[in-house]
């Protein structure tokens, strides 16, 4: 890299909001780089979306739903690398496409999850006063919900689904982006350039949406990284019960379970499976860390 | 003058930082017998961090190298953590900045000072006790038998520094260095604590190191002082002479001295030099 | 000299009336605040209970009723009034112990929660023991030694926790400590053969067979126990582990750490004796917060171990429609949980002597 973009990108004085912006990510990219836990994470999470998209390349022309009966429970081999299950059904190609499930479901969360949070954190935050008041108590009350017995609950009433999952989680994880939300919101709003826009007559909605959401996103993103782990592992649960993706989708809790009562024997049905949970939820952890090291400097 | 108590030839501390070290202190040179040594530098001229490292508390990621640091005797470069065991609290000790933050706020502030004198003197809970009260009474707390049972949060800055000064002195050290030990109080209780120190410094044969930012109280205050600028000692003179310091800081900071005596329509600024550092 | 009474004098800044007050106003809002929060769980059970497709008139009477029997079933269950009166009374059969009967027991939800709870509570406490064990002197060890190497296992140790799969761990532990090595017992509370043999007084295992001084069943039910309350406790430990690292991180960079120090303690004993009670009082908020989940990490753990507790039964309701046990199930955990949370948050303000006074 030249000496010169070096230093324009690591400027401490960026002379256009532009630079300032590509220059904030440049460092973020680069600590994230340098830093080895987030750098492994990253390249886990990387690894996750490769998997999903590259699926049918990747499992070798077998098909993750064809069953043969007669190669049931096979164990590892040069054709079924990690085995085959109860139906006959390749492993390696199952635990392959059970990525996009994984994917799928993180993604929808996420979208549920972080508007409805950083709305209602944005604006208790800003309004104050008895919004505040309300909007925290209803929060609190959902925060204090057992998440893993509430989603049962939830996907038991709307029936199995991973739909249905996906709206038990959300509706157990969106508090917490409230909550930082609006802690962010509550410093954010009293600085000097808030007062600024404020005068300029600007409204409130464009004050909240345009000034103080972009400024929470840092946290709310670190936050997010962390609780994906959590998501995928009570995604998987639910899976593992049997109320999240149907069969024959591949998906990796259930897969798990289908290894169950075999365990003792074709101890690889279970295992694969479960190891792609264990090293994708690993990797969202490793990531979260890492990008908490990186926004919040106070926790290092 | 005999030996000097403390002797510290050419003392660098640096911190890494995200570009490159911070140099905090540099090149730093002085004795101190048993004596009353002022240390006088603006904020962040590591005033600080000079009295830590006699201390051997610098955070781990602080670089610390000098050619000579020794205290009586004893080379501090080479201590191990149990050899300072023994000197801190007990040879040399200091009184430091806040109250507020200076005193464990879950423990009563009585077991807070009795615990130094039972880590160094040969005591038991009784005595210590005993000598927790007698040194309660010598800073002039009124009710020490109450003030014994109180939480830190309980007490008002005041207060708190004075429990801060008896439980860094309850087992007499020879040393004691004192950060700014009043900058956090109000004018008033600042001269009350002020003159408990002297008293007790007096009284005991302490030497003393007082850092501060207050030109007028270390002068009057102390018989020698430092004046450190961005980590350096830039000059050292006898406190009675400092109205005639040659360092054209030493100057600049006198001249920025508000005084009663002398009117003046603006306060003076300093303007610095980058050959100070050289 | 006026100032030196003044600074002298005592002013101890307590008021004994004031503090009343203060306690009188945190336990009332901690009762507003359990009661708001419960309410809140009801609701959304209520509401979930309102989603389903299973006809609570016909789980009643059946679906050979007639229709004049299926009309009285629904009157008497009050579906045609208005939903918020519904939730009404609804609330008041809960608050009345009046969960109703379970389909596939045929016996009351409560009476069945009751019996299955103590299997749940001997499998959390034993977990939340070795989580709190292990996991607290843990944390001050690597919050103490932060970025060396004890640190850093102590960190590797509690990601693993944090990022695999309960039910799968449960699996792999049964393959290889039962299957393969055989050092522990398989599934069950009990070998089938000591089932029945001791009488329930408190339904605990581990304590009814004590008191009854068979130590063979205590030694078959720990064997039993091990695994599972293990791997629970793996994940507490990890929770806790974590948590108090944080809050050790914290006190260590304090100015009365330094103070400690300089007063000559060594810095184990400043650790252990001046940072570490700074940090209690937040423990007890994550050591309540951890239990709570542990009930409910149970779900998963009893699935697999065949626990007989409040996890497999309310799992076992769920595949039979036994909509009346799932939510029964729901809001016996839900209202133990958010007890528990509260609980510790109240423990936390009362106990730490600054909040206590300021
Ligand atoms: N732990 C640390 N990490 C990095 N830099 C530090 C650390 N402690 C001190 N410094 C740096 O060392 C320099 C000197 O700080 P020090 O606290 O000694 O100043 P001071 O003279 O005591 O100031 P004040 O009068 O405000 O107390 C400052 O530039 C500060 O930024
Ligand atoms: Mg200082």
């Amino acid at each position: 890299m030249s000496d010169t973009l070096g230093t324009w990108l690591m400027s401490e004085t960026p002379m256009s909001r532009r630079q300032a912006v590509i220059g904030s990510v440049y460092r973020a990219v680069r600590s994230i780089i340098f830093n080895p836990t987030a750098l492994i994470g990253l390249i886990i999470v990387t690894l996750l979306i490769f998997m999903g998209i590259f699926a049918p390349l990747l499992s070798l022309g077998n098909s993750p739903l064809a069953q043969n009966l007669a190669g049931r429970l096979a164990a590892p081999s040069a054709d079924h690398w990690f085995g085959t299950d109860e139906l006959g059904r390749d492993i390696l190609a199952r635990t392959l496409y059970g990525a996009r499930a994984t994917l799928a479901i993180v993604a929808l969360v996420s979208v549920i999850v972080v508007p409805i949070g950083l709305t209602v954190g944005t604006v208790a935050g800003y309004l104050g006063g008895w919004v505040d008041a309300v909007l925290m108590r209803i929060t609190d009350i959902f925060l204090a919900f057992p998440r893993l017995i509430l989603a049962l609950a939830f996907a038991a009433a709307l029936g199995p689904g991973i739909e249905n999952a996906v709206i038990a989680i959300a509706l157990t994880s969106w508090p917490a982006y409230a909550r930082i939300a609006r802690s962010e919101t509550m410093t954010i709003a009293h600085s000097d350039f808030i007062q600024s826009v404020v005068l300029q007559g600007a409204s409130t909605w464009r004050i909240l949406f345009r000034h103080i959401v972009p400024l929470c996103l840092s946290s709310v993103i670190v936050r997010l990284t962390l609780d994906m782990a959590g998501i995928i592992l009570t995604a998987a649960g639910l899976g593992f019960l049997g109320l999240g993706a149907q069969p024959p989708t591949p998906e990796w809790g259930a897969m798990v379970s289908s290894g169950r009562d075999v365990i003792l024997d074709q101890w690889w049905v279970a295992t694969i499976p479960g190891l792609a949970i264990f090293i994708v939820s690993l990797g969202f952890n490793l990531l979260g860390d890492g990008l908490r090291d990186v926004f919040d400097p106070k926790s290092r | 003058m005999s030996a000097p108590l403390l002797t510290v030839e050419d003392l660098e501390v640096s911190f890494p930082g995200r570009t490159g070290f911070t140099r905090a202190v540099r090149n730093a040179s002085f004795t101190l017998g048993r004596e009353r040594l002022g240390i006088v530098g603006e904020s962040g001229s590591g005033k600080t961090t000079m009295g830590r490292a006699l201390l051997g508390l610098l955070p781990r990621t602080a670089q610390v190298t000098a050619r000579t640091m020794s205290y009586d005797g004893t080379n501090l470069l080479t201590c191990t953590e149990r050899d300072w065991q023994k000197l801190r609290g007990r040879r040399l000790s200091m009184v430091m900045q806040d109250p507020k933050y200076s005193l464990n706020p879950v423990m009563r502030v009585g077991r807070q000072i009795a615990e130094t004198a039972l880590l160094h003197l040969r005591t038991d809970r009784g005595d210590a006790k005993r000598r927790t009260l007698a040194m309660l009474e010598a800073v002039q707390i009124r009710d020490p038998e109450l003030v014994y049972r109180l939480y830190p949060h309980q007490l008002s800055g005041g207060m708190g520094q004075r429990i801060m000064i008896a439980m860094m002195l309850i087992a007499e050290p020879d040393l004691l260095i004192a950060d700014e030990p009043t900058s956090a109080l109000d004018v008033t209780v600042q001269n009350e604590v002020l003159r408990i120190l002297d008293d007790l410094v007096r009284v005991r044969g302490m030497g003393l190191v007082m850092i501060s930012h207050n030109l007028t109280m270390v002068s009057s205050f102390c018989d020698r002082v430092l004046i450190m600028y961005a980590g350096r000692i830039v000059e050292e003179c006898a406190a009675s002479e400092l109205q005639n310091a040659k360092h054209p800081y030493t100057q600049a900071l006198i001249a920025a001295t508000p005084s009663l005596d002398v009117r003046r329509t603006e306060l003076a600024t300093v303007t610095r030099d980058p050959e100070w550092l050289k | 000299m006026s100032e030196s009474a003044e600074g002298g004098s005592v002013a101890v800044r307590q008021n004994p009336g004031r503090q009343a007050a203060k306690l009188a106003s945190r336990v009332g809002s901690f009762v507003l605040t359990l009661a708001a929060t419960f309410v809140g769980l009801t609701a959304v059970t209520f509401f979930i209970s309102r989603l389903t497709n299973i006809d609570p008139v016909l789980a009643i009477v059946g679906d050979k009723a007639t229709s004049a029997a299926y009309d009285n079933a629904y009157l008497a269950l009050g579906l045609d009034k208005p939903l918020i009166v519904q939730y009404f009374i609804y609330l008041m059969r809960l608050l009345t112990g009046d969960f109703g009967r379970s389909v596939l027991t045929s016996q009351p939800v409560l009476a069945d929660l009751l019996r299955v709870f103590p299997a749940t509570f001997e499998l959390a406490t034993i977990a939340i023991i070795i989580g709190v064990v292990v996991g607290v002197p843990a944390g001050v060890i690597a919050g103490a030694t932060k970025g060396r190497w004890p640190d850093q296992v102590i960190r590797v140790v509690g990601l693993f926790g944090y990022s695999v799969p309960v039910f799968w761990l449960g699996l792999i532990g049964l393959f290889v400590f039962y299957g393969k090595l055989g050092w522990v017992a398989g599934t069950g509370r009990l070998d089938v053969f000591y089932q029945g043999v001791v009488t329930q007084r408190t339904g605990v295992i581990l304590i009814d067979a004590a008191l009854e001084g068979n130590w063979e069943i205590v030694g078959n039910a720990f064997s039993h126990l091990i695994l599972p309350a293990g791997i629970l406790g793996y994940f507490s430990l990890a929770y806790v582990a974590r948590m108090t690292r944080s809050f050790m991180i914290d006190q260590l960079s304090q100015e009365y750490f330094t103070a400690a120090r300089i007063k000559g303690n060594s810095y184990w004993r400043a650790v252990w004796r001046h940072a570490f009670p700074n940090i209690m009082v937040p423990l007890i908020t994550v050591i309540g917060l951890s239990y709570a989940s542990l009930l409910e990490g149970a779900v998963l753990t009893e699935t697999v171990f065949a626990w007989p507790g409040l996890g497999l039964y309310i799992t076992r309701a769920l595949f039979n429609s036994d909509m009346n046990a799932v939510l029964g199930g729901t809001v016996l955990v839900g209202a133990v949980f958010i007890t528990i949370n509260l609980v510790s948050d109240l423990l936390y303000k009362l106990a730490d002597p600054r909040l206590r006074a300021s």
